[in-house]
């Protein structure tokens, strides 16, 4: 018997409460030569079958380097990509093959903060009109309505209502993503999906959004996908936390779970990787230094996509067998042959205990 | 023994068309061979013009700098435009936050590595070649006798900061100042140049001054630390004390402001506001428009410098008298220093 919330390679069980499922979702963008005859010759496999289930008033937390298809991923849930296969199941319904129109009237449903406060805000509008556009667009109320909706957000994001008039460029970094942040609230969305929303923030502004953002869902029981590499602020913000490399699921746990007890040794890598602000520790810290860069996406390492950086790299396996996705404790799902025993551990001790 | 740099009192204006911009207001400290000094700031504050006015970067028509900048005993606010080309470069070099614009992406590395050389040494251009070998090997770029002829673009981010790390070192500089070398990278890339740094500094002897916003970076890699508000100094001292014991409530919102993962929190400290415009800053403390703590007196006046009883290098510059700074350091920073005692 499995948990509802069990990823498995092909498909998610669900108990059909889960606000959004998605299975083995892909991506591929197709790589083409020729100008005016055009052949495929590769595909990027930005999103290669990933799964998992969300229940309402969670937060996910997604985390991976640059370029392992989180962004590409959150874009093909939302549709503004089109998946090249696999399912999205929003509040039961799938949404998968649905056409741009047929997707609008589910948009209020989902919405998104974007990354950089300062190129998602059409600077030629002013702020009223971008936080209550999405309202007018969904035939909310009317003129005078929506003017006190905005106000309303402006205040409940924190800010002065009566900056209801202002340009984007008269507020700073911090202020344009509460702007964003009540842009995405102004529908009543159930799901929104933050890009690696403080990132571009300095850390005391940093920490007044995280606190914004907690507030919110608790207020709102809203649900997050929140998108990160910084181990830190995902650490703060989510329930469950799913680490991707190049395009695939490498684990997914519970968030306390996943940073005490990582099973997977990419995610041990990253942890041992996160500077620690207190001197004692870190100094002495050794972190788990992987051998080279991340691979090219085109044409991506076979079976276990992380055997030529991993040190727990085990011959006639790791190169030979893909890993499938495996429950290893409650909720706790990793693909590795041979997940870690134990945390922390030096590079050493986990080629060591490889053949064990 | 005089100290390798002494910063003494430095200010740097900008001329702008809304006003003076006063960067850098007073700014001292020292440098001395083979230290770490880490400057921690959010945007803004002045970390890295002061570091850009040490190398004399700023354009002379914008901007005015006064006070001393002593390398070795010389004054390098007053010398010529020749004298500073022989120092930059050769005796302070500085590697710059972003590999991919800082890199001349119409040359291949080798001769970009080469040129730092020859621009500065008397040595052949096949010397000059195997000493960007030499380099390009120590910073561990593998296959480096094959890549040295690459292009920038052909490397990722984390190899291009090798390649800066590569420039800034290859002619053996007695300081190397590294303005946030990795704030572009991803944390396992990060990892990889932060060890390479520690080692290159241990075997080359270089003096580092390490400018970050991350405080995790700073309690890794430096022995001292200034922090820095509204382009002025509010904290100075040795990396542990002012990790065990910051005095400057500006440094607490800094630490609780940051999550972390060897701390338990479900709210993080917030300090309100934004920094402050460097247009017109507020009078008395800089920080007291975002302070929990301000008193009248903190409008007025601007706090000194002052020493921690028992501890003559930590200095803070802030009106709150000493137990109330321990009082409140300890309820505000609690989860912190309770993961600290459980330790």
């Amino acid at each position: 018997m499995t948990s509802p919330e069990t990823v498995t390679d092909t498909r998610v069980e669900t108990t059909g409460d889960e606000l959004l499922v998605v299975e083995n979702l892909t991506k591929h963008f197709p790589v083409t030569r020729g100008i005016v005859f055009q052949k495929q010759i590769a595909a990027v496999k930005a999103v290669d079958g990933i799964s998992f289930a969300l229940h309402e008033g969670e937060t996910l937390g997604i985390v991976g380097e640059s370029g392992c298809g989180k962004s590409t991923l959150v874009r093909c849930i939302l549709k503004l990509l089109q998946p090249t296969s696999g399912r999205i199941i929003f509040e039961g319904q799938d949404i998968t093959g649905l056409s741009r129109r047929q997707m609008r009237p589910l948009r209020r449903n989902m919405m998104m903060v974007f990354q950089d406060p300062y190129a998602s805000l059409n600077a030629r509008k002013r702020v009223g009109f971008i936080i209550g556009e999405s309202l007018e667009l969904h035939g909310i109320g009317n003129a005078d309505d929506r003017k006190r909706r905005v106000q309303e957000l402006l205040e409940v994001v924190g800010l002065n209502p009566e900056h209801y008039n202002r340009f984007p460029h008269e507020f700073s970094g911090g202020q344009r993503q509460r702007i964003g942040v009540a842009r995405a609230l102004a529908v009543n969305p159930k799901l929104i999906f933050l890009d690696e929303p403080v990132s571009a923030l300095d850390v005391s502004v940093q920490a007044q959004i995280l606190n914004l953002l907690k507030d919110l869902q608790k207020e709102f029981g809203l649900t997050y996908v929140f998108i990160a590499h910084d181990l830190n602020v995902v650490r703060h913000i989510s329930d469950r936390v799913m680490v991707m490399y190049l395009g695939k699921a490498a684990e997914v746990a519970g968030r306390d779970e996943l940073y005490v007890a990582p099973k997977h040794p990419y995610t041990g890598a990253l942890l041992s990787a996160v500077p620690v602000p207190n001197p004692d520790i870190g100094r002495s810290r050794r972190p788990i230094v992987l051998e080279g860069d991340v691979p090219n996406p085109i044409n991506p390492p076979d079976a276990c996509n992380f055997h030529p950086r991993c040190p727990r790299f085990h011959e006639g396996r790791c190169d030979v067998e893909t890993p499938s996705l495996r429950e290893i404790g409650r909720r706790h799902i990793v693909a590795c042959h041979y997940p870690l025993e134990r945390w922390p551990m030096t590079a050493q001790e986990m080629a060591q205990t490889t053949g064990a | 023994m005089a100290p390798l740099l002494e910063v003494r009192d430095l200010r740097t204006q900008f001329h702008t068309d809304d006003g003076t911009v006063q960067a850098v207001d007073s700014v001292s400290f020292t440098v001395d061979k083979g230290q770490v000094l880490g400057i921690v700031g959010e945007s803004g504050c002045g970390k890295s013009v002061t570091c850009l006015t040490i190398m004399g970067l700023n354009d002379p028509r914008l901007s005015m700098s006064s006070g001393e900048v002593l390398y070795k005993g010389e004054n390098l606010l007053t010398a010529s435009s020749r004298r500073l080309r022989e120092i930059r470069g050769a005796e302070i070099a500085m590697i710059f936050q972003d590999p991919m614009t800082s890199l001349n992406p119409v040359h291949s590395i080798g001769r970009q590595l080469a040129e730092a050389v020859l621009l500065h040494k008397d040595s052949s251009k096949k010397e000059a070649r195997a000493r960007a070998l030499e380099m390009l090997e120590a910073v561990k770029i593998p296959r480096a006798d094959r890549r040295i002829d690459d292009y920038p673009h052909q490397f990722s981010g984390g190899m291009r900061q090798r390649v800066m790390i590569a420039m800034a070192l290859i002619n053996n500089p007695d300081i190397v100042i590294a303005d946030e070398p990795t704030t572009a990278l991803d944390v396992t890339t990060q990892a990889q140049i932060l060890l390479l740094l520690k080692e290159l500094q241990r075997d080359f002897g270089s003096a580092i001054i390490m400018i970050t916003h991350d405080l995790g970076v700073v309690a890794e890699t430096a022995d001292d630390v200034l922090v820095m508000y509204s382009a002025r100094i509010v904290e100075r001292g040795a990396t542990d004390s002012i990790f065990k014991q910051p005095r400057h409530p500006y440094t607490w919102g800094l630490m609780g402001s940051l999550p972390r993962l060897d701390v338990n929190v479900d709210r993080l400290v917030q300090i309100p506001g934004q920094p402050p415009s460097l247009l017109r800053p507020p009078p008395g403390c800089r920080f007291h428009p975002r302070c929990p703590y301000a008193m009248t007196v903190c409008h007025e006046k601007e706090p000194p410098s002052v020493a921690v009883p028992g501890d003559p290098e930590h200095e803070d510059a802030c009106h709150l008298d000493a137990a109330a700074k321990q009082r409140e350091a300890r309820q505000l920073l609690g989860a912190i220093y309770e993961t600290e005692a459980a330790r």
